[in-house]
């Protein structure tokens, strides 16, 4: 009985470690997707203000006082930049606007009423910036998430899709999936017949064979994407043996396209497909095959009816693995595809290392991780009412 | 396996096994098709004609960046591997003692790293350590790959106990061994091998690491896999043929060495269980 506070106390340094420096960074880097404190620190008043107005039309001259006085006052502690930011994400514009509203009072323009700041620009007398200002009051928001959905919120309060031209992430996030899937597709169909060869020969003859797996398993999904990316040029190995061969007279465009795409990610993660389908298949007893056998089922039949539904969770498994793998994949669809195969992770990048839009990057990984783990969860229960 | 004895029986086999060769072909052969590719002496990605040579491998060896690339990935794999090791064997000689319920909510926690794309990875550690002051510097990737490798050594060095005979513990224990001396006398030693496997793993996993250090090293911190991206994606050369060589034979042997460790650990098990009982 003294082995039972141990265990946990071994496992405690771990744990810790982990929580510490993976699951709260994840936690609040998706939490950011709906927190949105950008105009409340630099601008408290005027978020409490904004929070108290109704939202009707335009806002009373108090609030444009409150909104005249901290545009001021963070354009000279040099903290505007954080709201004009935010705002430009919602409404492109708004930056200029508060910088030039910003310099006009510094020189003195009065900024007590609505009226005042239309003075200095038409656009304070109309109710779209202050409807945008509004919605960025903090201390949570839809915004970011509605973007990613490519849906905003109107003047009036309700949701409507983005105009046609920044309506972007519903196709790019289709094209995830689509590539996904494909790739996971390709991979039960290339790595199912592997695994049964496999789990079918003698340990003698499948040890080695088993190498021709793991040598790409080992190896990192760079290394053979630089390696894909060096064959597949359009003067590269590739083209030239299907030249040689005569199968094609020009050299044909076998990279930086979706077929690159998916020769590679297919070739990256299909040891994580025949990996757990094979560990799988040798669990499974030869003898009921053997029955099945000899009470006359053909051998095509003796498979679909008793092998191949022993295999299932083992495809679903894989399947699994390399859907999942794949919906995150940034490396290799950054080398081996087009502007036209990027996939959300390329999405992701842009807005965290570019436009620094890390409300925007924490929406669109909130999407990404959502339905994978509804993905997981549903693997879990599929693996668990197979019968095995 | 399956006794096969009929004409379309025997042809069906044939047919698995050609296109069993075609997809051990697709798996291996772009691996291995880079190696006469880096020894080319011509600027061209072609196999060599008349002649080797290791003129890629010495534009390598040449250039200040891919040399301190290597040197910063080494360093960072190294502190990475000395972090996640201790920390994933004791959690895994835990696990392995471990009758309690919250023995699944660990597991799923611990595996975390393995499901979460990587891509949302990265960008979680770039927003924490970008306020930190921690993205150019290599604390952020050393604490980042150690997070990646450490579900790497629960799993290897936590297989390597299962096989273990749990008498053998009982019986220091009866011998008047405390936990730790069990520990440190008992489990130790059974579990070096896998614990050495464990280690490689979470060496490969730093040293191999690219999306995370896309997003979080700075210029100062680039490391071997960022050099080849930047590579493969600005210009692609033989020279880009030589690294991946390179990178290939190193984890090939590491994780080939780790692959053998484990199962001389798996060997160490089950041969060392029968003298004792027999003794």
């Amino acid at each position: 009985m003294t082995r039972r506070w141990w265990p946990f106390a071994l496992v405690a340094p771990l744990l810790i470690f982990l929580i510490a420096s993976f699951i709260a960074p994840v936690m609040l880097m998706l939490s950011r997707a709906v927190i949105d404190r950008d105009l409340e620190r630099a601008w408290p008043e005027s978020a409490a203000a904004l929070r108290a107005w109704d939202g009707d039309g335009l806002p009373p001259d108090e609030l444009a006082r409150t909104v005249a006085h901290e545009t001021l006052a963070t354009h000279r502690a040099g903290t505007l930049n954080r709201v004009a930011n935010r705002l430009n994400y919602d409404m492109v514009g708004s930056r200029s606007l508060l910088y030039a509203t910003a310099d006009r009072l510094a020189a003195g323009a009065p900024g007590d009423t609505v009226a005042d700041l239309a003075r200095i620009d038409p656009r304070w007398g109309q109710p779209a910036i202050w409807s945008v200002m509004r919605h960025a009051d903090g201390p949570l928001t839809n915004y970011y998430l509605l973007a990613a959905l490519d849906r905003r919120l109107d003047a009036e309060g309700r949701i409507v899709g983005v105009p046609r031209e920044q309506a972007v992430f519903g196709d790019i996030f289709l094209r995830t999936f689509k590539i996904s899937a494909v790739v996971a597709l390709l991979c039960t169909l290339l790595g199912y017949p592997v695994a049964y060869l496999l789990a079918s020969l003698p340990a003698r003859t499948a040890n080695p064979l088993l190498i021709l797996v793991l040598l790409p398993f080992w190896t990192s999904a760079l290394v053979r994407t630089a390696a894909w990316a060096v064959l597949l040029q359009t003067n590269g190995v590739v083209n030239g043996a299907l030249q040689t061969i005569g199968l094609i007279d020009a050299p044909i465009q076998l990279i930086y396209n979706r077929l690159g795409v998916y020769i590679a990610m297919t070739h990256v993660l299909l040891p994580f497909f025949i990996l757990p389908l094979y560990s799988v298949m040798k669990g499974i007893a030869p003898t009921a095959m053997r029955a099945a056998s000899s009470l006359g089922a053909s051998p095509m039949l003796a498979f679909r009816k008793v092998y191949l539904p022993q295999t299932l969770p083992g495809v679903a498994a894989g399947a699994i693995i390399v859907f999942t793998l794949a919906l995150g994949y940034y490396v290799t669809p950054a080398l081996m595809g087009g502007g036209a195969d990027q996939m959300i992770s390329a999405s992701i990048a842009f807005y965290t290392n570019q436009s620094l839009n890390w409300g925007m990057a924490a929406a669109l990984s909130l999407l990404l991780v959502l339905p994978l783990l509804l993905m997981l969860f549903a693997g879990r229960t599929m693996v668990r009412t197979v019968p095995a | 396996m399956i006794a096969v004895r009929s004409r379309s029986g025997r042809l069906g086999r044939a047919a698995l096994i050609a296109f069993c060769a075609l997809v051990f072909a697709f798996l291996v052969l772009p691996i291995l098709a880079v190696v006469p590719l880096s020894l080319n002496p011509g600027g061209f990605l072609v196999f060599p004609e008349g002649g080797l040579s290791l003129r890629w491998y010495r534009t390598l060896a040449d250039s200040p960046q891919w040399t301190h690339a290597f040197g910063n990935s080494f360093k960072i794999a190294v502190a990475t591997t000395a972090i996640a090791t201790p920390l994933g064997t004791l959690a895994a000689i835990g696990l392995s003692h471990m009758r309690s319920r919250a023995k699944p909510v660990i597991v799923a926690l611990i595996s975390a790293p393995l499901v979460m794309p990587i891509v949302v990875v990265a960008v979680a550690f770039y927003f924490l350590f970008a306020p930190l002051g921690l993205v150019n510097g290599p604390v952020g990737l050393v604490i980042a790959h150690s997070a990646l490798a450490l579900p790497f050594v629960v799993i290897v060095v936590h297989a390597s106990l299962s096989g273990l005979d749990p008498d053998l513990l009982r019986a220091a224990a009866s011998l008047g061994a405390p936990p730790l001396t069990q520990l440190v006398r008992v489990l130790a030693p059974l579990a070096a091998p896998g614990i050495a496997a464990g280690a490689v793993f979470a060496f490969m996993t730093s040293f191999d690491e690219t999306t995370v250090a896309l997003f979080i090293a700075g210029p100062e911190q680039r490391t071997l896999p960022i050099q080849m991206f930047e590579g493969v994606r600005e210009q692609i050369s033989p020279a880009i043929a030589a690294a991946a060589t390179l990178l290939i034979v190193a984890s090939t042997l590491l994780l080939g060495t780790a692959e053998l460790l484990r199962r001389r650990g798996e060997r160490l098990r089950t041969g060392s269980a029968a003298p004792d009982v027999g003794a």
